[in-house]
């Protein structure tokens, strides 16, 4: 297989999903890198097939079907792999097979630290960041009694821990009870009875020695840098790599037919969701640009962040709600939510009762789909709320540390909570992403965008995004071998261009105008204090989009002042927001329906 | 492409059925194949490890963790009994003298000399595993498991709460409890939905098991203490089982579980609401074993989604209503809600002809 860039033609890649493996053939054609054909099929990791390759040879013959292209040798019995290798301008075969991987549940890692707001969240920024999910954090100010520690961490099964703890040089005794903490529960790993469960240890270096003697008794244990060398700097790179490795040699070569699949590539498998990640954060990185990307499945929701930090670089974040998302844990979005705050973003009449019964109803069939209208404005109300949990959860772990030196005694570690501060400004947030079925499929655009506006509560000028048809992952392992043609594919595409919302916030008593919007010199529109309205232009024109505030409303540039931006077109023009943040319904309840109906119906959402 | 609808779940009179009794850790199987077992039978022993207790010595007698280590009175591997001084520290002059003595009976397993900390383990907790289904016994693993056959009657619910649990099947006419029966131990079946109010009643009566065709989620809730937000259950602390035949709401039980359950009246069951909506698949069972019958099954056709099938239709606005399969167009089409999608079309018990998603009905 052809791993140098410049050689590649032809390049098959797949994300191994918790229920689908999806394929895609992304192809250098006369117009550039493009992606040209996909297939799917069922993930094959469960009895009685329990063998990954399964489903993506499945997936590879429907490629071969929808594109005309042949992929696979007839035979490949004792093969190394069993595509076919292409030929220069050949009609058949491949250059390059990728892939990524969420099948089996994913990454799930239990982390621990000493204090919940320092160490500890730095493990799980790293364990995130790797595309894990993190079962639960451990701290020793956590508010739980020690047995009540050890009974959950007994019964979770995680692939991995990441223990952290201490700056170095500092004390040891923290870190090392939470080590016999560890100990006592003794977690067992999640694949195979005779492995031993590997542990990361990144925390104060002096304690090493003595935390893997501890570990040993139960554990693999692999020291590498400490996530958090001193109180103001955050190291997460080594555990981070280590994490990765260890999801190759441990966790992916014991899930089914995995063993034959990392055959298959001359390249690592990565996590789904680092993958994502990475092309997350190359998109901000090539744009400059600060972007927040959500990621809802049936099962969880995943949010990456990229944001400037106080010394002006962009830092990215991952977090996952593991029991938000669209099927499997619909039901969790309305005990989270509660049933008011999903009934109210609906344009009709239902009683609690219905609402209640239709989710769960979804929850235990999550693979119907909605039929009626009402049942898809339901379904997109659910999806309002999930987006606005996942990113009140993501705000509170996407933090920065400041670089102010504090000098703390011991005793002082378990108050210290002043040197971060959140990194998520939604008000200088530049582009948003949505993915997962209900935003990239969902059959208005501007349905997407709205979902996107209310659940997250945007707020300044944000340009609207789907993924269309969730290739992220695909083009993130890409990325690893040839970054350039990634960014092609990412942009032709991958990235739909929704629109740009414009909202202005201003002060509780604001009536009236509070903006002007003018683009290339014409002056479009004003938004008006409590009014949403959409202004199509030109799908794809670019210009200057000019956004002049009244008194001290705020529409990105602060205060009063104008914003200006150099903007292309998307597909719904520009959506005007006038309702101020946080949103706010009017009246009593019984006068919501009506109050929705009447906005649905002004942005022709209230028909398919 | 990923099967567009839901095969439906398993409804049949006369099946072998085989379950596998696992051990959670290497023990000792007291069953040989070939031997005939009772559902209550034990069929395999283990112990399960002693918890180990840490115990924050230095903090709580008031002295450095060094110290700790200077005045131990017992090593590493060491067994211990309660009250057993474990460290004692002498003061100033020998004025002072504190000790730590052991919360429980185990074996030292850790002394940690940063710390000041000494880990107790204690001992080994024992564990039964029941055969759970009467039947035989086909396979062992030698010190994990048992396999175990019958031929029995097999029903998959939709969704449940609570365990295994085994008892003699009572299938009720209405939606009261029958006064003057003996219902302890009793699995009920009903056919409608039960009140939060029946439920109180049948868990004063003893019942275990109840097997209905629907719940309402606010009296699932009532029952549970909570809401349930993720289709993962059976380890719920709950009097008796719970399963659901068709979903939440006010759904009658299919007549053909009903029918069935109401053949096996009086029989023995063993149930689970054990329910894993997410891949791998779990549904909570009724298996009534002893069904002598021909394998006949009242389960969907294994001919799949195929003109004349009988459906359910699992989505509104036909939620819960039968038909046949009519027309099966090969091209996706617009659905009301503006996507698109395979579809097919479904002759209800009406007559009427209507138009679905395929991925809203399930075979029956």
């Amino acid at each position: 297989m052809e791993t140098e860039a410049s050689k590649l033609r032809t390049v098959l890649v797949t994300d191994c999903g918790s229920t689908t493996t999806k394929a895609l053939l992304f192809q250098k054609t006369q117009d550039g890198w493009r992606q040209t054909a996909r297939g799917e099929a069922p993930t094959t990791v469960e009895e009685p097939v329990a063998d990954v390759t399964v489903g993506a040879l499945n997936a590879f013959s429907e490629v071969e079907e929808v594109s005309g292209r042949r992929i696979l040798r007839p035979r490949s019995a004792g093969m190394a792999h069993p595509f076919l290798e292409s030929e220069q301008n050949g009609s058949h075969g491949i250059d390059l097979y990728l892939s990524t991987s969420s099948a089996g549940g994913g990454l799930q890692m239990v982390v621990g630290g000493v204090v919940k707001e320092m160490t500890t969240e730095s493990a799980e920024r790293a364990a995130l960041g790797a595309g894990a999910i993190v079962l639960d954090a451990l701290s020793a100010d956590d508010g739980r009694e020690d047995h009540e520690r050890i009974d959950r961490v007994r019964h979770l099964k995680p692939d991995i821990v990441l223990l952290t703890g201490g700056v170095d040089g500092g004390s040891k005794q923290h870190v090392i009870e939470v080590a016999e903490l560890l100990l006592a529960a003794a977690p067992r790993p999640r694949f195979g009875d005779t492995l031993r469960l590997p542990v990361i240890y990144a925390g104060n270096r002096d304690a090493a020695g003595e935390v893997s003697e501890i570990l040993e008794r139960v554990a693999d244990v692999q020291v590498v840098g400490n996530v958090r060398p001193t109180l103001e700097t955050e190291n997460l790179g080594p555990a981070r790599e280590a994490i990765h490795e260890l999801f190759l040699t441990h966790v992916m070569s014991h899930s089914p037919g995995y063993g034959k699949l990392l055959g298959w590539s001359p390249k690592p498998i990565l996590p789904t969701p680092a993958a994502v990640g990475d092309m997350t954060l190359r998109h901000a990185k090539r744009n400059n640009v600060q972007v927040l990307c959500a990621d809802i499945g049936g099962a969880t929701t995943d949010v990456f962040s990229v944001f400037r930090d106080q010394e002006d670089e962009l830092i990215f974040n991952r977090t996952v709600s593991a029991n938000l998302g669209m099927s499997y844990s619909v039901a969790n979005v309305l005990v989270e939510a509660g049933v008011e705050n999903i009934a109210r973003w609906l344009p009709y009449q239902v009683s609690d009762a219905e609402v209640r019964d239709r989710l769960r109803n979804k929850m235990i069939r999550p693979t119907s789909i909605p039929q009626t209208l009402e049942d898809l404005w339901l379904e997109q109300a659910v999806c309002r709320e999930a987006l606005r949990l996942s990113l009140a959860h993501h705000r509170s772990l996407a933090v920065g540390l400041s670089g102010q030196r504090r000098v703390r005694g011991i005793a002082d570690i378990f108050a210290q909570r002043s040197n971060r501060y959140e990194l998520v400004d939604l008000m200088h947030l530049d582009v948003v992403i949505g993915s997962g079925g209900v935003l990239s499929h969902a059959p208005q655009r501007l349905s997407a965008a709205m979902m996107m506006i209310e659940g997250f509560g945007l707020q300044g000028v944000t340009q609207i995004t789907v993924d269309s048809i969730f290739m992220m992952p695909h083009l993130g392992v890409f990325s690893s071998v040839h970054p350039q043609a990634a960014d092609e594919i990412f942009i032709n595409d991958c990235l739909v261009n929704v629109g740009h919302a414009i909202v202005p916030v201003y002060a509780e008593d604001g009536r009236g105008e509070l903006a002007r919007v003018t683009f290339e010199g014409k002056e479009l529109a004003s938004i008006e204090a409590g009014a949403v309205q959409v202004v199509e232009l030109c799908a794809g024109s670019r210009g200057r989009l000019i956004v002049e505030p009244r008194g001290r409303v705020n529409v990105g540039a602060g205060p009063g002042q104008v914003y200006e931006r150099d903007i292309e077109v998307g597909k719904c023009g520009l959506i005007l927001d006038g309702r101020n943040r946080p949103l706010r319904w009017q009246g009593p309840r019984v006068a919501w329906p009506e109050q929705q109906r009447v906005l649905y119906r002004q942005l022709g959402l209230d028909q398919a | 492409m990923a099967q567009a609808f839901t095969p439906g779940l398993a409804c049949r009179i006369s099946d072998v059925i085989r379950r596998v009794r696992e051990l959670p850790v290497p023990g000792e199987l007291t069953v040989q194949v070939g031997q005939e077992v009772q559902a209550h039978q034990v069929v395999a022993r283990a112990f399960l490890p002693g918890e180990l207790h840490i115990q924050r010595v230095a903090e709580k007698i008031g002295i450095e963790p060094h110290e700790v280590i200077a005045g131990l009175k017992v090593q590493a591997g060491q067994a211990v009994t309660v009250g057993q001084v474990l460290c004692e520290h002498v003061g100033l002059f020998g004025l002072f003298r504190s000790q730590f003595k052991s919360p429980v009976d185990g074996v030292v397993e850790l002394i940690t000399a940063s710390s000041g900390h000494i880990g107790v383990r204690s001992a080994a907790k024992p564990i039964a595993i029941e055969a759970y289904v009467s039947g035989r016994v086909v396979e062992v693993s030698e010190g994990k498991s048992v396999t175990i056959e019958t031929r029995a009657a097999f029903v998959q619910g939709i969704f449940g709460v609570g365990g295994e649990r085994v008892g003699k099947l009572l299938v009720l006419d209405g939606d009261k409890l029958p006064q003057g029966t003996q219902l302890r131990g009793a699995v009920l079946v009903m056919r409608g939905a039960p009140s939060a109010s029946f439920l109180v009643a049948a868990k004063e009566a003893g019942i275990c098991g109840l097997v209905a065709g629907s719940v309402d989620d606010q009296v699932l809730a009532s029952y549970l203490g909570y809401d349930v937000g993720i289709a993962l259950t059976g380890d719920e602390d709950v009097p008796f089982t719970l399963i659901v035949s068709e979903g939440f709401g006010a759904l009658e039980m299919s007549e053909r579980v009903y029918a069935l359950l109401k053949k096996f009246n009086g029989q023995s069951a063993s149930i689970n609401g054990a329910t894993q909506v997410r891949a791998g698949a779990v549904r909570p069972e009724i298996v009534i074993p002893g069904s002598m019958q021909d394998s006949m099954a009242v389960e969907p056709s294994a001919a799949g989604l195929v003109l004349g099938a009988q459906v359910r239709l699992i989505r509104v606005p036909f939620f819960g209503q039968y038909g046949q399969v009519h027309e099966l167009p090969h091209e996706a089409q617009r659905i009301d809600t503006g996507a698109l999608a395979r579809v097919l079309r479904v002759k209800l018990s009406s007559g009427e002809v209507v138009t679905v998603p395929r991925a809203n009905v399930e075979l029956v």
